[in-house]
């Protein structure tokens, strides 16, 4: 398929979630704008696993560094509440990206098994924080937020929040995308296939990393204000490994390396934890079910279902062309 | 891309079946018809037993009465809240914007009591506290909170006269070592405060992270003077502690807070338990011919002796009775059905009931006492928490005036200060 193509679906799908979604029930378009805050930090988790090939599993850090933040300027000085939100996206965005900074000198280091170990390790750390420092983060009870903010348009209304939060996530596919096609993007993918051959043609690679893990790190730190004022809770569950893994699971599941991929796992994802774990007490199963079935027999993940399809019919194709070459001999 | 598209249009279908089956089934939100409750509890993960224990006091009572609440079907929805607070509040979310609930019930530990409590008032829904006992939800912050209306208790209610006993026994000196986070602030603070007010002195206070397994640490620095030592321990760790106390030689007396040595813990215990000391609003050997009823039922039913955790639920189910009995099963609306609520007295299993005007129980409160005996014509000897004396139509306030009570801060780590620890 051409990448025109390519965009063109992408539009169109994005125009009809947009269109679609205030028609939907109102759990229904909270479930969505959750999985578009999720995507947010799958796609941040992407450039990391599927373009640099660093497999990280403290991704969870970041959102909660930016949902902290939300979470205690709101409750401690009623900022970000209105106008201020904007401000409050970047200063988010920024300790997001200032964390992976801080972390990423001790995690770039590492590759490999090394790597997961380290970011394991340092996203830990940030839920031990949330934990115990009970005078800052409420410990176990983690904080409450007063409302959404309200700026001439109100956030509490829960479908023009799905608006922003769809907005941001169209703004971080756009800017994802254009950096993962930029030169500086090619090196990533470069360093992913050969650091070696990278290092000996000049590159920096070090530097590429660590570059690329605080962009992944401000992203994060975006879903995590999002994330935030979509509950109206702070919570050291959330913070916890399990939603790091999540986040590596969405994008090995959508197929990393797509930035679309992490997206749609994302979304497959909080439909099955959410909404079936509502119909059915054996969710966990099926959840458990798609991720084996996946690994094993799509490993591009979802987004390499067409590559297989068209494998399958070359394939079929050239079987049947050479029956009928060995039937006319 | 294929299937996203599918999710959706399956997800957007669910939701306008949804809406139609709504529109249809509800209308008005008065229809005597039907009352939908979301019950959430956590049904898998390390409370999962708490959880059911719950589920199963509250569908008892349902059962008993044939689904039906003075002429209106009772809909128990049930979801699985984890035992974490986010998990909880999508729940709830869940219950309120899709099934419709008139009232949800349940949350285990206070922090996802403190979780639930915003989303009622954001989804102007009722929300029924059957268990979690953080104490500012009907103190400080009630008014935040008008959907809420608790049925269970406040960590430090039982513990006021508690303190109060132990004053009484001649304690003079007590160590206490309770779980290290905001139920136990607020269990020990209690206690502490009539404790002190009374003339006893708290020489020593150790904090065990939640969940400790160990208590070697912990348990050589209990100092050497004390006469007594008050406990509060929390699911596995109110196992492991009267073991390693015992095992250390340890022979002064022990007290401990309600759910220290709850009947859903107590059957697993050892003889060392035998003479320990707790305070909770209901012990499964109260001795009343309603509570017998209700234990051989219970026990008969699910196997087990029933908990506080299934107790405050079979009651909160009749609460709710109460008052669609009073409106003929019409569902009287959010505002409306919590001051009925409010206004409702009832003989229960526990004793008499009724709730003060921050919708908060008062009830009696029990100092029961371990012993291995038989009980409720059982055959066996077992250990139970025999009730050695009654405060009866204890508030959250204990004797304290309301206004003088709410103006000191909520019971924590540094509250009331340890004036006597060395």
């Amino acid at each position: 398929m051409k990448e025109r193509t390519k965009i063109f679906i992408v539009i169109a799908a994005l125009a009809a979630l947009l269109v679609g979604t205030p028609y939907t029930g109102s759990f229904v378009i909270l479930l969505i704008t959750q999985a578009l805050v999720f995507a947010i930090l799958a796609m941040s988790l992407d450039i990391l696993l599927g373009y640099t090939g660093l497999p990280s599993l403290g991704q969870a850090a970041y959102l909660g560094m930016g949902a902290y933040l939300t979470a205690i300027l709101a409750t401690e000085f009623e900022f970000g509440l209105g106008a201020s939100f904007w401000v409050l996206i970047v200063l988010g965005m920024a300790i997001g990206a200032l964390t992976a900074a801080l972390f990423g000198l001790f995690a770039i280091r590492a590759t490999g098994v090394y790597f997961l170990m380290i970011t394991l390790a340092l996203g830990q750390c940030v839920w031990g924080l949330a934990y115990r420092w009970n005078s800052v983060t409420g410990g176990d009870n983690g904080i409450n937020l007063p409302g959404r903010p309200e700026f001439g348009i109100d956030l509490a209304n829960d479908v023009t929040f799905f608006y922003v939060v769809f907005g941001f996530f169209v703004a971080t596919l756009a800017a994802l995308y254009l950096l993962v096609r930029s030169p500086f993007g090619r090196s990533l993918v470069g360093i992913r296939e050969s650091e070696l051959r990278m290092r000996i043609l000049g590159y920096n690679t070090w530097l590429h990393k660590y570059i690329a893990f605080i962009i992944a790190g401000g992203f994060g730190g975006l879903a995590g204000v999002l994330w935030a004022f979509l509950n109206g809770l702070v919570s050291p569950e959330d913070v916890i490994l399990t939603t790091s893994v999540d986040a590596l699971l969405m994008v090995v599941l959508g197929g990393p390396g797509t930035l679309v991929g992490s997206a749609i796992g994302a979304g497959v994802v909080v439909f099955l934890r959410e909404y079936l774990s509502t119909l059915v007490p054996w969710w966990q199963y099926v959840l458990g079910g798609v991720y084996v079935l996946t690994i094993l027999y799509l490993p591009g993940g979802l987004m390499g279902i067409p590559e297989r399809i068209r494998q399958r019919r070359a394939l079929s194709a050239g079987a049947g062309r050479e029956k009928v070459v060995s039937a006319s001999q | 891309m294929l299937r996203k598209c599918k999710a959706r249009t399956t997800s957007a279908l669910a939701g306008l079946v949804i809406a139609l089956g709504v529109g249809t089934a509800a209308g008005p939100a008065g229809a005597a018809q039907e009352i939908r409750i979301g019950f959430v509890a956590p049904m898998t993960g390390i409370f999962a037993q708490i959880g059911k224990d719950m589920h199963n006091g509250f569908m008892m009572y349902v059962e008993e009465q044939g689904g039906n609440f003075a002429g209106a079907k009772v809909n128990v929805i049930l979801e699985d809240g984890q035992g974490k607070p986010p998990v909880n509040v999508r729940k709830a979310e869940k219950l309120v914007r899709q099934d419709k609930v008139h009232m949800f019930i349940g949350g285990l530990l206070a922090s996802t009591g403190y979780a639930l409590a915003p989303v009622s008032t954001r989804l102007k829904t009722v929300y029924i506290l059957s268990i979690p006992a953080a104490d500012d939800l009907t103190q400080r912050e009630a008014e935040k909170y008008p959907y809420v209306v608790r049925t269970g208790w406040t960590s430090s209610q039982p513990n006021h006269p508690f303190g109060q006993w132990a004053c009484d026994q001649g304690y003079k000196k007590v160590v206490t070592i309770a779980a290290d986070y905001a139920f136990g602030y607020e269990v020990v603070g209690g206690f502490q405060k009539t404790f002190e007010d009374c003339g006893g002195q708290v020489i020593q206070k150790i904090w065990p992270p939640l969940g400790t397994k160990d208590f070697g640490p912990f348990i050589p620095t209990i100092k050497d003077n004390a006469d007594a030592i008050f406990t509060l321990m929390v699911g596995p760790m109110s196992l492991q502690f009267p073991k390693q106390l015992a095992a250390a030689g340890i022979k002064k007396p022990v007290m401990g807070g309600g759910t220290s040595y709850d009947e859903f813990v107590l059957p697993s215990m050892g003889d060392e338990a035998i003479g320990h000391v707790s305070a909770l609003q209901y012990s499964a050997a109260l001795d009343t011919p309603k509570n017998r009823a209700f234990v051989r039922k219970y026990r008969e039913k699910y196997g087990k002796v029933p908990s506080y955790y299934s107790e405050s639920n079979y009651t909160t189910a009749q609460m709710i009775h109460e008052v669609l009995k009073q409106t003929g099963g019409k569902w009287p609306g959010a505002e409306k059905f919590v001051q009925m609520m409010a206004k409702i007295q009832l003989d229960s299993v526990r004793g008499p009931v009724r709730l003060d005007e921050m919708r908060n129980p008062v009830h009696n409160i029990y100092i029961r006492k371990v012993e291995k005996k038989k009980m409720h014509g059982y055959d066996k000897e077992e250990l139970w928490n025999t009730v050695i004396k009654t405060y009866p139509n204890v508030g959250q306030f204990w004797k304290y005036p309301k206004a003088k009570f709410l103006e000191q801060p909520v019971y924590s780590r540094t509250f009331p200060p340890c004036k006597y620890c060395e």
